[in-house]
């Protein structure tokens, strides 16, 4: 049942690294994350790797095996053949700290970035009435584990370090997407989506939707009716005689 | 020596980035303390997030009937009446207020069909009591908390100029040790996981929010985080800990594939219709009801699974019966060879429910059998076995500031002690993080504004003994391999400590606890300090020896069996026992631990007439029994 599996991990920092070969012992029914866990209790103790829950419902560990952007812990040894060699690397789009883990301080700035729920005034605490139906869609996004795979496979910036400035990514995009679609939220959001946060930048290659974990449909669910309500109003007739009415305060 | 040392000044710091922390920050915030949060992990990664079912609030949305009155029941029953009364009586009360504060902050519940939010049962408790989100509570809890001081953070920005003028998070970075001027609190000090630089904290108000102590155990529902940070700096600082005898095992942990051992698998299976059944396919938990619960549990399973459709007239299956008490009737299958083919025992929701109502309501739970053990839930039943989740024990608080012995001291969560017995209920820990997170936030900023500008200060000499501490593993040649020594602490606490324990068991995990403290001060650890995970176990491993010991002395001293404290030699609950709280502390000096026996609170003349009579009979004694007044209480 155990056999000795050929890994190769890049291990590093900001200033540089190199792939490193470890020839490691492999268990039934084990996951990569044990693997890397082995590897620190075994024969490399300093190498970094972000975990937590190893349940696949904190969204830490993170990185790509094989190339392909994953969860460690949700990625089963059985998923490959024991003559496979298996490299794991960390996150390409956010600079490397060390070894596995990536500075994912942009994900958080564009979380800082988007304006908060819009509570209804006059509505007090307990007296909030949603339907189920109303609320799905929203909970649907609110499944989001933060892994952050998303943000690193957008072809928007994985390898376009100058769209980061204007382009949340798909996480903060379907973030604003579930905020207006909240069914109690005051705010129109529609905007801020397009001008200030990047939604136009989106070409729906469904990358993202792709490699979520929470199997999320980011795409279909969230970026595509949010662009098409940024359109709905930029084809109101009305919207478009306010825009022309207060042209002289927006500029 | 202290050069590069970074320092922050702060009101309030927060230890902790969990329900509590959160909660306890945005109190504080609120209340105008400058706040800063401190996050051993990623902010939004707390272990909260594993927290599945729900969080209990007697809002009465699914049963009128429901009140806090009941609340306080079922969480005192649940606490084999070990709980201390005042704060079981404050988290009933004030359980819904926070709940429906969550709306406020952005948290979309699911829903009844009028609107209101949705509450499902669970183990203990009488009604459906938990607001929950599919079984993801947890993580709905945290993502609205986290966007809640996003959500504050962007007021600062436009009152202030700046997102962290008023609260900030220090992400990926761990206190080792608190600072003191004379008793009272004046800091913390730290390292940051990421460059491994360390940080000085001065603050006249700490609060701990760190969560449990699982890490200690090998079968575990807990992340590396739980490594008894709060309970160890609490000790240390001179505060006390109490009833650390009390662990909650889980009943369902998954226990196939091995890697995957202790992974939790929500209560909320069995609250909606899941049961438990052994090899020979039997639903072993009609002939495990103990005395004090045979009336509010089902006599058969025709009646049990009448409750779930008609709860007025019928009573609840066994299945739910508080976890202490299922957790040990599993442990007593598997022992009687009557386990399933891993070691566990059946947990079948299959052939109770329709495949897609399964999958809408246990969402996670699917995904987490079919891509972690090949089941597919909808078809076959789980494999399930108890796995250490949660401490009941913890730091001895003042129940309504949530204040410890030390002055400037607080604490809240899992972390601190004495809210839920000997045994805690599903969906009563969300509640607990919330209610008393608020209460401390509260508490410290109270606190700081008494002080008015005489503020404590650090003493330099205490920041070069910690910072020598905290550098000791890089400084030997020679040494053990802390992660050794780790799964070696892990072994003993499991195999000696664990759900049934015997004197001569634990009297051996205290004689290698002793050699493993010696143990963890000599590790050596590998290459250098930024993000070094190895250097970090070095660190948590004196917390982790530290609440063991606790867990180990205070479990040979009380020779009983109450909630998550099972004696092999005294099996049965005894009404004097119930009388008494072990609190531990460290000597002036010492690194020993000191267990004392302290009275148990009274609980008020109101409260204990929310009880009749003969319930009360089978937990108090006779002498406590005489001194009732006479004839109805209520």
């Amino acid at each position: 049942m155990s056999y000795d599996a050929q890994f190769r991990v890049w291990r590093g920092d900001a200033d540089g690294g190199e792939l490193q070969d470890f020839s490691v012992e492999v268990n039934e029914g084990e996951v990569v994350l044990d693997i890397i866990h082995r590897l620190q209790a075994t024969q490399a103790g300093d190498l970094a790797v972000r975990w937590n829950c190893k349940a696949g419902k904190c969204g830490s560990c993170s990185a790509e095996i094989n190339g392909r952007p994953r969860l460690l812990c949700m990625t089963r040894m059985s998923t490959f053949t024991e003559a496979d060699t298996i490299t794991v690397t960390p996150l390409r789009t956010f600079p490397v700290i060390r070894d596995l883990v990536t500075d994912v301080s942009f994900n958080y700035v564009k979380a800082r970035e988007i304006p908060a729920f819009a509570p209804p005034k006059g509505v007090a605490a307990g007296d909030y009435r949603m339907e189920q139906i109303d609320v799905e869609r929203s909970q649907e996004f609110r499944k989001c584990i933060e892994c952050f795979l998303c943000q690193n496979v957008c072809h928007v910036v994985r390898d376009h370090e100058d769209n980061k400035d204007s382009f949340a990514g798909p996480r903060y995009l379907m973030r604003i997407a579930e905020l207006d679609m909240h069914p109690l939220d005051e705010m129109d959001r529609r905007k801020q989506a397009q001008d200030e946060h990047g939604l136009g930048y989106c070409n729906i290659t469904k990358c993202c939707t792709e490699v979520c974990p929470e199997h999320i449909k980011i795409t279909d669910n969230a970026l595509i009716p949010m662009k098409e309500r940024v359109v709905d109003r930029k084809f109101d007739p009305l919207v478009w005689l306010g825009a022309k009415i207060r042209r002289r305060e927006d500029a | 020596m202290t050069d590069d040392l970074q320092r922050h000044q702060y009101d309030v710091i927060v230890i902790g980035a969990g329900g509590a922390g959160l909660r306890a920050a945005i109190e504080a915030r609120e209340l105008g303390m400058r706040t800063a949060i401190i996050s051993k992990s990623l902010f939004g990664k707390a272990h909260t997030v594993m927290a599945e079912g729900g969080i209990a609030a007697s809002m009465g949305n699914a049963n009128a009937r429901d009140n806090w009155q009941v609340h306080f029941r079922d969480t005192m029953r649940g606490g084999k009446f070990l709980n201390n009364p005042r704060m079981a009586e404050l988290h009933a009360k004030e359980a819904a207020d926070r709940v429906w504060e969550l709306e406020t902050y952005g948290a979309l519940f699911d829903r009844t069909k009028d609107g209101t939010i949705s509450q499902r049962n669970f183990g203990g408790h009488e009604y459906p009591r938990l607001a929950h989100v599919g079984d993801r509570t947890g993580l709905e809890l945290i993502r609205t908390l986290q966007q809640k001081i996003v959500s504050m953070q962007q007021e600062d920005l436009r009152d202030h100029g700046d997102y962290e003028a008023m609260i900030r998070v220090f992400a990926e970075c761990a206190v080792t040790d608190l600072l003191l001027d004379g008793k009272r609190i004046a800091g913390a000090f730290g390292y940051f996981r990421e460059a491994g630089d360390f940080v000085l904290f001065e603050a006249p108000a700490v609060v701990l929010a760190t969560g449990g102590i699982g890490k200690s155990f090998k079968v575990t529902s807990n992340s590396w985080e739980y490594t008894g940070d709060g309970h160890a700096l609490a000790m240390r600082a001179g505060a006390s800990l109490l009833n650390m005898e009390f662990v909650q095992f889980h009943p369902t942990g998954m226990v196939w594939p091995p890697s995957v051992k202790g992974i939790l698998v929500t209560e909320s299976v069995r609250g909606d219709g899941g049961v438990l059944r052994n090899s020979e396919g039997k639903r072993f938990m009609f002939d495990y009801i103990p005395d004090v619960f045979k009336k509010q549990y089902a006599e058969s399973e025709e009646e049990g699974d009448r409750w779930y459709t008609d709860p007025e007239n019928n009573k609840r299956p066994p299945e739910l019966l508080p976890r202490d008490e299922v957790a040990r009737a599993i442990n007593s299958e598997v022992k009687a060879e009557r386990g399933s083919p891993h070691g566990g025992v059946f947990l079948d929701v299959s052939t109770r429910l329709p495949a897609e109502e399964i999958k809408r309501r246990l969402p996670s739970m699917w995904h987490q059998f079919k891509e972690l053990a090949d089941v597919d839930i909808t078809k076959e039943p789980m494999e399930v076995g108890p796995t250490c989740h949660y401490v009941m024990g913890g730091v001895e608080v003042d129940p309504d500031s949530t204040a410890a012995s030390v002055p400037g001291l607080f604490a809240a969560g899992e972390v601190a002690g004495g809210m839920h017995g000997s045994n805690r209920l599903g969906g009563n820990s969300l509640s607990d993080l919330l209610v008393f997170g608020r209460r401390a936030g509260a508490g410290a900023a109270q606190y700081v504004d008494s002080l008015g500008g005489r503020r404590p200060a650090v003493q330099a000499s205490d920041i070069e003994d910690v910072m020598g501490f905290a550098l000791q593993p890089f400084d030997t040649d020679v040494g053990e391999n802390p992660y050794e020594i780790h799964q070696e602490l892990q072994q003993a606490m499991q195999d000696l400590v664990g759900i049934i324990r015997r004197p001569e068991e634990i009297e051996d995990a205290l004689a290698r606890l002793e050699k493993f403290r010696e143990r963890a001060t000599k590790v050596k650890v590998v290459g250098r300090r930024p993000f070094n995970p190895g250097w970090h176990l070095a660190l948590d491993l004196r917390n982790m020896v530290i609440v063991s010991e606790c867990v180990a002395k205070s479990a040979l001293v009380r020779e009983e069996s109450r909630g998550g404290h099972t004696r092999d030699d005294f099996p049965a609950m005894d009404a004097e026992w119930r009388k008494v709280n072990l609190v531990c502390s460290h000597a002036p000096g010492s690194v020993e631990v000191d267990v004392t026996r302290q009275p148990v609170p009274t609980i008020r003349p109101d409260l204990i007439a929310l009880f009749d009579r003969t319930e009360l009979a089978k937990y108090l004694t006779d002498e406590e029994m005489s001194a009732l007044p006479e004839g109805d209480l209520t």
